[in-house]
């Protein structure tokens, strides 16, 4: 789809720049003519709101950096002193720990998103791909980044994903070791935890970099899941798209500006404005809001299946939801793309998202705790929402494109736009 | 069918915002018998600000009563004259009553300059050094020094108090969920202890206080300290001010937070109505 070129060197240093690095024609038919579908809506938004996330995060990490001291001595204290005497460093330590936040927020829609309108299907699996290894990248580096600030959570959630390695069979007490640089979580953890949270950032831009190239072959996709057919079904993403993101970025950044000046802790848990204490357990260990569903899944596992332990099945669990969406291009059976004119799945889908938000409830709440008052426990209806989580992957999906009888779906893009409207307009290029 | 299902998905992101905001609240009680009880804050919302003479009152609580088992270790003397801080501005000593209208206040920028932030520094005497010779030696406090901890180090603090650890006081408004409303409720929930319950020796009943029992003795006692300004130091009175003084400590810049806060909104709604129109012409040009 990406077409020949359409970019015209004007001045003379644009014409000996373009024969000799064409980067310009590069950015020119990437983010200036790029033709795309002119359909899309603002769930489509979320890419461009990650990349601004991603350069966010980036930035203030990198101010941070210099003035943080990754000492388990001195971690917690020079936090303090950035949000008390670096100038700014209130505002920039706030943006990067709710950043993290938002960054997360966004790529769980940009994710149900592409679950929804089946932009994992053919011609699109490695986009797709690409786009879980960027998620388990940011799962990875949010880890490392919450260790940094060497409070109780940060301290106590180190162990616990730690000790996770430690339950694989075999390699698990050596990877563990490993990644403690030692027999514990100490200084050695800190440190090495630094180096990585600020690396990994930096291979996630470069694995975005691929998501764009991915995303640049085949195209967007489109709420309708038709594929383009002609030039009347795309518009050129500058000024159309440009103008769209921006204005839903800038909204995104409201809501996000609302939690940095107003609700800068709203997000975070007390505990961890207590210095890391090895001595002392804190009461409930609760991970950040945005691995809580993981969090679930993990301990939902209370029983052992076969000669695999209760505490192995769970981490076996944790990791298979995440590994299951790299084979789910392949488990989706249905030739239709767009949920639009799938009747049967849009509803499993619309539960399979409830189910995701109720994980992340229960993954905040004591599992030996009542549901809202009722004699179910929260460990078993994690139970139960981890057993739909695999079922709609395994067993929903992979039947449903055999059984369901999809809608009508329209001959084009351009004919879903202009529906009953005169198809004499045309687009002003 | 297509609103329907669009319906549905609302009511149900609905039903799932709902139940966690009703659980948050549950969930984020200190797992102490009561949840805080709410309190009216100056400093509360989007345009909270701290109230200087409270700030002050507070401060002269936490000295007289606070200070004496509770170090206050990320604050310096300087932090007292700093921006909203309780002494950036105080009230002209040299002012006459006898002017018939309020003197203004006396404002210092620099901390350094700062008669009253000198003052209670020069009160401290601070260990420095080593000199010349090799030997630490003792000289009064200046702005620029560290708040003295009352003990020495963890296992003194814990010998002077029965095995209990009076904890950092500048930023327990933040390490405990509930926050200022919880630290206000501790101080008042002093009561006499339920039937049946059998309070250890050396501990007290208080019951914001997660297992109802606690080390620090009823720390405010009615009229323990005098108020300069002359307000009545009521147990309430006085667990308002010291809190607000701590919530201070524990957020130094909050009221610089919340003024830039303002003006990045507005920034941000202006840009996104101007991005609006921009996207309404823009795209004006074809059917969609």
């Amino acid at each position: 789809m990406s077409g020949p070129s359409t970019y015209e060197p004007q001045t003379g240093i644009e014409r000996w720049l373009d024969s000799r690095l064409p980067i310009a024609r590069l950015m020119w038919d990437s983010f200036v003519d790029f033709p795309t579908p002119r359909n899309l809506n603002y769930w489509w938004t979320f890419g461009g709101i990650l990349a601004i996330f991603l350069m966010i995060q980036i930035i203030t990490g990198v101010v941070l950096a210099m003035h943080y001291t990754a000492d388990v001595s001195m971690a917690f204290d020079s936090v303090q002193r950035i949000r008390r005497d670096v100038p700014f460093g209130w505002l920039i330590q706030s943006m990067h720990a709710n950043g993290a936040s938002f960054f997360f927020l966004a790529v769980y829609i940009h994710m149900f998103r592409g679950l929804y309108y089946g932009s994992y299907k053919a011609p699109r699996e490695v986009l797709w791909i690409l786009g879980v290894v960027i998620y388990l990248l940011m799962m990875a580096t949010g880890f490392l980044g919450y260790v940094l600030p060497w409070g109780q959570m940060s301290y106590w959630g180190a162990m616990v994903i730690t000790n996770l390695f430690g339950a694989l069979p075999v390699v698990g007490e050596g990877i563990r070791e490993w990644l403690w640089g030692g027999f514990s979580v100490g200084n050695a953890t800190l440190t090495r935890f630094y180096a990585l949270h600020f690396l990994l950032p930096f291979v996630i831009a470069g694995v975005v970099i691929l998501h764009i190239w991915a995303l640049h072959v085949p195209g967007n996709g489109n709420p309708t899941g038709v594929s383009v057919k002609t030039k009347k079904d795309t518009l050129p993403f500058h000024p159309y798209y440009t103008v769209k993101d921006g204005f839903a970025i800038v909204v995104f950044l409201m809501i996000f500006a609302a939690f940095v000046f107003y609700m800068p802790d709203a997000l975070g848990h007390a505990d961890n404005y207590i210095e890391a204490n090895p001595l002392v357990t804190p009461s409930h260990i609760v991970p950040e809001w945005y691995y809580l569903p993981f969090y679930a899944i993990l301990r939902a596992i209370t029983f052992d299946i076969g000669p695999i332990s209760a505490q192995l099945g769970g981490v076996l669990a944790m990791f298979g939801a995440i590994a299951i969406l790299f084979v789910l291009p392949w488990l989706d059976t249905s030739p239709v793309r767009s949920m639009r004119y799938r009747p049967v799945a849009r509803w499993f889908f619309l539960i399979f998202m409830v189910v995701c938000l109720c994980l992340g409830w229960c993954g905040a709440n004591n599992p030996d705790d009542p549901v809202l008052g009722t004699p179910l426990k929260f460990v078993t209806f994690a139970q139960i929402l981890t057993l739909y989580y695999f079922a709609y992957f395994l067993v929903i999906l992979p039947v449903l494109g055999f059984t369901e009888r999809p809608k009508e779906r329209p001959a084009s893009i351009e004919a879903a736009v202009l529906g009953n409207k005169s198809a004499t307009a045309q687009p002003a290029e | 069918m297509n609103t329907l299902f669009r319906n549905l998905a609302v009511l149900a992101g609905a039903l799932i915002g709902a139940a966690f905001l009703t659980a948050a609240p549950a969930a984020a009680a200190p797992g102490g018998e009561h949840a805080p009880e709410d309190h009216a804050w100056t400093f509360e919302g989007p345009f909270g600000t701290f109230e200087r003479t409270q700030l002050q009152r507070g401060f002269q609580v936490y000295q007289e009563v606070c200070a004496s088992c509770h170090a206050l270790e990320h604050i310096s003397f300087r932090n007292l004259g700093e921006g909203s801080g309780p002494f950036t501005c105080f009230p002209d000593p040299d002012a006459h009553a006898e002017d018939g209208h309020h003197a203004e206040p006396l404002c210092y920028e620099n901390p350094n300059d700062n008669p009253v932030v000198r003052q209670i520094a020069s009160a401290y005497m601070i260990t420095d050094g080593p000199d010349d010779a090799g030997d630490m030696f003792e000289r009064p406090g200046v702005p620029a020094d560290r708040w003295p901890s009352p003990f020495a180090n963890e296992q003194q603090a814990r010998a002077s108090n029965g095995g209990a650890y009076p904890p950092d006081l500048s930023l327990i408004v933040k390490a405990r969920s509930g926050g200022a409303d919880y630290v206000r409720s501790l101080l008042l929930g002093y009561h006499e202890a339920p039937e049946g319950l059998d309070v250890r020796p050396g501990l007290y009943y208080n019951e914001y206080f997660p297992g109802g029992q606690i080390a620090m003795a009823p720390p405010l006692l009615e009229g323990i300290v005098t108020y300069a300004d002359g307000t009545e130091a009521t147990t309430e009175q006085m667990a308002e001010d010291v809190v607000t003084f701590l919530a201070w400590a524990s957020d130094p810049h909050r009221v610089d937070r919340n003024r830039t806060g303002l003006m990045v909104l507005i920034y941000l709604f202006v840009f996104a109505v101007l991005l609006w129109f921009a996207y309404k012409q823009v795209w004006s040009r074809v059917e969609h």
